[in-house]
C-alpha cells in the first residue's frame, strides 16, 4: 500500500487543498512561503507525535476557519484491494486535542504506527550535531519512537519521575530515604527500556548506514554513549549511591537524560560538529535514509525531504535519487523550482504550490 | 442575558467535574423549572451532606456516621487494610463488592512536584493502626502511575518493620482484554506477575 491522495483543510495557509494521484517521487514546488512545508507537516501528523515543526495544535488551525483543520489521507494498494481512509484533526471547542480515525472510526495517534512509517529531514535538523545533547537525544526518541511505540511512554515517565528525584534533592530538607526509593525504582524501570531503546534503534540505524559506500556522501558512524550504567539494577544502584553527590549539585547526575548521539565521519575519524555544511547535511540525510528503511519494514514507508535537493551538487543530487528510487520509501519533496529535479521530473507527480494552493503540473 | 442570582449558580455548577459552561447554564434551566420539586430536594439534600457528613476518624473516608459505615461493621475483616489514594476509589473498590475488609484512605499520592509530602497524607494514623495490633495484611491499591506507584513503594518501606502480608494489586491483563490489542509495557507487567494455574 502507499499514500494515494491527500487532503487538507484549514491547515495553516491551506483552506481547502488536495492532492491525488500520488507517486513514488512526489515534488511541491513554489516560492518561500508558498505553503509547500505545510504539506509534509500534514503528512507528518500519520505519525504518532507532533509532527515536523513540533508546533502546538492550535497553532495549526487556520485563522480564517472554523478553528479546527482536518487532513485526510488515502492509501491505496492493489486494484481490488478497498482503499485505506486515515484522518486526523482538531475540533474548535477542543484545538489542544488531536483526533484520529482509520476508516472512519476512532482510533488512537499511537496507533497511525501501525499504519504508515514517516520520516522526515527538515531544515531546522541541519544544526542536529552542533546543537544541544538534548536535541540529539530527543532525535534518538523520535527515531526509536517510529520502530517501536511503547518507546514514548518510557520516556515520559523516565521524565516524570527525574523530575520528581531532582525536585526532592534540591529541597533545603534533606529527602526521605523511603520516597527517593519509590521514586528511583520507577526511574530505574523506566530508565532501563529507554536506554535499552534508544541503543537498540542507534544500533540498528548504524547497521544500515555501515553497509553504504563512502562516497559519494560523507558515511556518518554513529555511537550510543550511555548516559547511566546498563540493566535496571545497576542504575538504581547507581541512583541510590549517587545521593549525596546529586544533592550537593542539586540534580540527578547520571542517568538516560544524560545519554549522547556521538555522530562521526567515517574514513575522516572528525565529530560531526566539525565537519563542513556539506558533510553534516550529507550524513543527516544517510541517517535519515536509514532509518526510513528500517521502519518501512512491514508497512508503507514515507520520507518527507523539506529543501533537501537544492543543497546538494548535482553529482551528490543525482546519487540521492538514485538511493531513493531503490528504496522501500514513497518520497515527498520541496524546493522552489524544478530545475534541480531534473532527473526524476518525468516519473514524479509535480505539485505547483503558490498561496495555499495547490496545482497538479 | 441572565440575572446577576442565575449567573453565579451557572459559574459555580460550571466547577464541578465532569461539567462545563455549557453543561452548567442546562443544569440550572433544568433546576429553575422544577423550582418546587427536584430543586427542593437538592437543596435539602445538599444541606444534609453540609451538615452532616463527616470524616471517618479512622480510615479517612466520608460518612455521615463516625467511625464510618465501613469501619463500625462487626461483619468485616478486622485483620485486612487496603490503603487507597481518594475516597473515590474507595468507592469504586467497595460498589464491586469483593474486598471484605477495611479501607484506609490516604488523601491523596506523593508528589515532590506539587510539594505534597508523607506528612500531607493520612500515612501516620495508618502507621498507627498497623502499630495497634491486629492486623495481618495491608493491600497496596495505588493507581498504576508514576506517583501512585512511588507512595506504594514508600508505604511498603515503612510497613517492612511489621510482621504484615503486604500485597500490592496485580498490573496486566485486563478482563476481557485481548494480547494483541495491548501495549508492550502492559505485556510485560502480565508477564512478570503471571501465575501457577489451579
Amino acid at each position: 500500500m502507499a499514500l494515494d491522495a491527500i487532503t487538507l483543510s484549514h491547515f495553516r495557509n491551506h483552506r481547502e487543498t488536495r492532492l491525488d494521484g500520488a507517486r513514488q517521487f512526489n515534488l511541491l514546488v513554489g516560492e518561500n512561503g508558498a505553503g509547500k512545508t505545510n504539506v509534509l507537516e500534514a503528512i507528518s501528523l500519520f505519525a504518532p507525535g507532533r509532527g515536523l515543526r513540533r508546533a502546538a495544535l492550535a497553532e495549526i488551525a487556520g485563522a480564517a476557519g472554523p478553528g479546527g483543520f482536518s487532513v485526510g489521507a488515502s492509501l491505496a494498494g492493489q486494484p481490488d484491494e478497498e482503499a485505506l481512509r486515515l484522518g486526523t484533526y482538531t475540533k474548535a471547542a477542543q484545538p489542544g486535542r488531536r483526533l484520529v480515525q482509520v476508516n472512519g472510526t476512532p482510533a488512537s495517534a499511537v496507533g497511525l504506527g501501525e499504519w504508515l512509517a514517516i520520516s522526515w529531514l527538515t531544515p531546522a535538523m541541519d544544526r542536529l550535531f552542533a546543537d544541544s545533547a538534548g536535541a540529539r537525544r530527543r532525535f534518538m526518541d523520535r527515531m526509536a519512537l517510529a520502530l517501536d511505540p511503547a518507546h514514548a511512554r518510557h520516556a515520559a515517565r523516565y521524565e516524570n519521575a527525574l523530575r520528581e528525584r531532582n525536585r526532592l534533592l534540591s529541597d533545603d530538607r534533606p529527602p526521605e530515604a523511603a520516597w527517593l526509593d519509590g521514586i528511583e525504582a520507577q526511574m530505574a524501570q523506566h530508565g532501563a527500556l529507554l536506554a535499552q531503546g534508544r541503543a537498540r534503534t542507534v544500533a540498528a540505524v548504524g547497521q544500515e548506514i555501515a553497509v553504504l559506500p563512502e562516497q559519494p556522501f560523507a558515511r556518518p558512524v554513529l555511537v550510543y554513549a550511555a548516559g547511566g550504567p546498563a540493566g535496571q539494577d545497576a542504575f538504581a544502584a547507581a541512583l541510590k549511591s549517587g545521593r549525596g553527590r546529586d544533592r550537593a549539585a542539586r540534580r540527578s547526575l547520571v542517568g538516560p537524560h544524560r545519554d549522547e548521539l556521538e555522530v562521526t565521519m567515517a574514513g575522516k575519524n572528525v565529530p560531526a560538529a566539525s565537519c563542513s555544511t556539506g558533510e553534516q547535511k550529507a550524513m543527516l540525510i544517510a541517517i535519515t535514509l536509514a532509518h526510513a528503511q528500517l521502519a518501512a519494514r512491514g508497512r508503507p514507508g514515507l520520507l518527507l525531504l523539506d529543501e533537501v535537493a537544492a543543497h546538494l551538487d548535482p553529482f551528490r543530487r543525482a546519487s540521492l535519487f538514485e538511493r531513493l528510487r531503490s528504496g522501500r520509501a514513497q518520497v515527498w519533496l520541496t524546493g522552489t523550482e524544478l530545475g534541480p529535479f531534473a532527473e526524476i521530473r518525468a516519473e514524479a507527480a509535480v505539485w505547483q504550490v503558490s498561496g495555499g494552493q495547490v496545482e497538479r503540473v | 442575558m441572565a440575572s446577576q442570582e442565575i449567573e453565579t449558580l451557572a459559574s459555580a455548577l460550571a466547577r464541578l467535574p465532569g461539567l462545563g459552561p455549557r453543561s452548567a447554564r442546562r443544569v440550572v434551566l433544568w433546576l429553575v423549572k422544577r423550582r418546587e420539586t427536584a430543586l427542593l430536594q437538592l437543596l435539602a439534600a445538599l444541606e444534609q451532606v453540609r451538615d452532616r457528613l463527616v470524616e471517618c476518624r479512622i480510615c479517612g473516608n466520608v460518612d455521615t456516621q463516625n467511625p464510618c459505615g465501613i469501619c463500625a461493621d462487626p461483619r468485616r475483616d478486622q485483620t485486612s487494610v487496603c490503603v487507597v489514594e481518594d475516597v473515590a476509589d474507595l468507592w469504586a473498590l467497595d460498589r464491586a463488592k469483593l474486598y471484605t475488609g477495611r479501607y484506609h484512605v490516604l488523601g491523596g499520592k506523593l508528589s515532590a512536584m506539587d510539594g505534597v509530602r508523607p506528612e500531607d497524607l493520612n500515612i501516620g494514623s495508618l502507621l498507627e493502626r498497623v502499630a495497634s495490633g491486629g492486623i495481618d495484611e495491608v493491600v497496596l491499591a495505588m493507581n498504576a502511575t508514576l506517583e501512585g506507584q512511588t507512595t506504594a513503594h514508600y508505604l511498603a518501606e515503612r510497613l517492612e518493620e511489621y510482621p504484615l502480608r503486604i500485597t500490592q494489586l496485580a498490573h496486566g491483563l485486563p478482563v476481557g482484554g485481548e494480547l494483541d490489542y495491548l501495549d508492550e509495557g502492559t505485556l510485560a507487567q502480565a508477564l512478570r506477575a503471571r501465575r501457577p494455574v489451579g
